[in-house]
């Protein structure tokens, strides 16, 4: 236990890097990822196979090799960042396709009945997609979404082996300088990912039965 | 499919629409072009000295080197071997625990939901360092430790969401008829229900197998490792580039032929038993129960019966874009 607060302030940075991960690549893989998904459902055969072939290239390559060619690739073709800003990246990259598949698969689970009624009632594109889909799809896409943060929380871990010092990172250092206290360490490391996931996870429970759609 | 969503496109509308494509592809193909110029370029290295772009022969010549291909093999079995241990080891895991969270005994239900939300919640790296560091196993026992408890709890989940979405009456015949409850369970729950989830199986090897390269940072032996660490100090590290197309194509020649299994067999169960409604219903239970990898968000369109006629979407009908004025 003493190791723990000895090093809190440690710990809390390693934290804050997370977070930083957490937060930055989130943003960067919804705004890239709905714009995929929009790719994805629109009426340009040249968009919509761009998006299909994007998507299925990064969600079957592993999220370790997303990072390595981030880190390591890049530099070699003259591309240097630094780290923090690489994995920043990558991680965005590796997610973007799985928000792109949740939205998408929120927006195709509308009944065809609802948008053939509000056509049938003589409202126009705009207006089907933007009073009778895009409602009804958002509110079936926040849970999917927010699993895919907390998927991504986890993946933040992920960036430890490409020199970000996150919290595993962190951890396996503080582990170096005290091997007694192995098991306490990375319990509290542990708990650290449960402050995040777990406030998530209740969201996405509390979230789903506020906006479920009656039918 | 006709579209719901706009009438049927008239001929201005196709021309746009026609507009877009050429403009669209001429977009993605120019950027394409822009990266295969830019990569073609020369470089020069940290020492000043002027390299060959990436096209160059002298980079892709590795390729023809038996020895290259000896090596990504050997990782790759490495890589397989991990993965099989830890999918065998991640069913049964499943199994048990599926059977624990629907026990009748709340002593061994709650602590079962606990254990797996826990090892759901935990991320895969943190769990091979901590077998790793506190069981001193070696890298390839705590990987396939980790990943055989995360995954397992997942397929856990999967499972579970598959006996519950079988009807009441199939329980309770097998108990009418004088199975013991044990044997209900495993002559006639387990086989529907594993039929029912296995593309949501299958997806999670999938997850598992791309998590395999996690072992990677704890220093295991694996395609990733082999190829990118040892391949450029190797065979030099100009080639790094060329290593890293090869283990990525390995990868993703591996997963796709993986996901292409999973969606035939979707099919074949679709076909086979007609339950596509139950499959979808527990499918979605397990898509918002989320956490698998990031399994839970392409889950709707893996299983079988999801693929309504909705999966196409809201496209304009096949004929709208290419048909003369």
């Amino acid at each position: 236990m003493d190791v723990i607060i000895e090093n809190l302030p440690r710990f809390v940075d390693a934290f804050l890097v997370t977070l930083r991960l957490l937060v930055v690549s989130g943003a960067g893989a919804l705004v890239i990822g709905t714009f995929i998904a929009a790719l994805r459902i629109s009426p340009v055969p040249a968009l919509r196979g761009f998006a299909t072939v994007y998507t299925e290239i990064l969600r079957n390559t592993p999220l370790t090799l997303v990072l390595f060619f981030c880190a390591f690739v890049l530099p070699q073709l003259g591309i240097r960042l630094d780290y923090i800003l690489a994995a920043t990246i990558g991680l965005t990259l590796y997610t973007s396709p799985f928000v792109a598949e949740a939205v998408r698969s929120g927006i195709n689970g509308v009944p065809v009945g609802q948008a053939e009624a509000a056509r049938a009632v003589g409202l126009r594109f705009g207006q089907t997609l933007g009073l009778i889909v895009l409602p009804q799809a958002i509110r079936m896409v926040v849970p999917p979404l927010i699993n895919v943060l907390i998927a991504l929380t986890k993946n933040t871990s992920v960036a430890a082996g490409f020199a970000v010092f996150e919290l595993v990172a962190v951890s396996r250092q503080v582990i170096q300088l005290n091997g007694q206290a192995t098991i306490p360490i990375l319990v509290a490391v542990a708990a650290f990912y449960l402050v995040i996931t777990v406030p998530l996870g209740q969201a996405a429970n509390a979230l789903e039965r506020r906006v479920r759609v009656l039918r | 499919m006709t579209n719901v969503l706009y009438d049927v496109p008239g001929p201005r509308t196709r021309r746009l629409s026609l507009i877009f494509s050429i403009v669209g592809g001429t977009v993605i193909a120019a950027g394409l072009i822009a990266v295969v110029v830019f990569l073609a370029m020369p470089r020069l290295n940290a020492a000043g000295v002027a390299q060959p772009g990436i096209f160059d022969p002298s980079r892709w010549d590795i390729l023809l080197d038996l020895a290259l291909w000896r090596s990504i093999w050997r990782g790759l079995l490495a890589t397989l071997q991990m993965a099989g241990v830890a999918a065998v080891l991640a069913i049964v895991i499943g199994i048990l625990l599926s059977m624990a969270r629907t026990a009748r005994s709340a002593f061994i239900r709650v602590p079962a939901t606990v254990v797996v939300e826990f090892l759901r919640g935990m991320p895969v790296l943190l769990m091979m360092l901590f077998i790793l560091l506190v069981f001193s196993s070696g890298a390839f026992a705590a990987g396939v430790g980790a990943l055989a408890l995360y995954n397992g709890a997942v397929i856990g989940e999967a499972l579970r969401a598959g006996i519950a979405s079988l009807p009441k009456g199939q329980r309770e015949s097998g108990l009418a008829v004088g199975l013991t409850p044990l044997q209900v369970r495993f002559s006639i729950e387990y086989p529907q229900a594993f039929r029912q989830m296995l593309p949501i199986i299958i997806a999670q090897l999938v997850v598992l197998l791309k998590d395999t390269s996690l072992a990677y940072i704890i220093g295991y032996q694996e395609l990733l490792n082999i190829g990118l660490r040892q391949g450029p100090t190797t065979f030099g590290a100009k080639y790094l580039f060329t290593l890293f197309f090869v283990v990525w194509g390995v990868y993703l020649a591996v997963n796709l032929l993986l996901s292409w299994i999973a969606r035939f067999v979707a099919r074949r169960t679709a076909a086979g038993c007609g339950g596509g409604m139950q499959a979808r219903r527990a499918a979605r239970v397990v898509a918002q129960l989320g956490g698998a990898g990031m399994v839970g968000a392409r889950e709707p369109l893996d299983v079988p019966g999801a693929a309504s006629d909705f999966t196409s979407g809201y496209q304009p009908g096949a004929g709208g874009m290419s048909g003369p004025d």
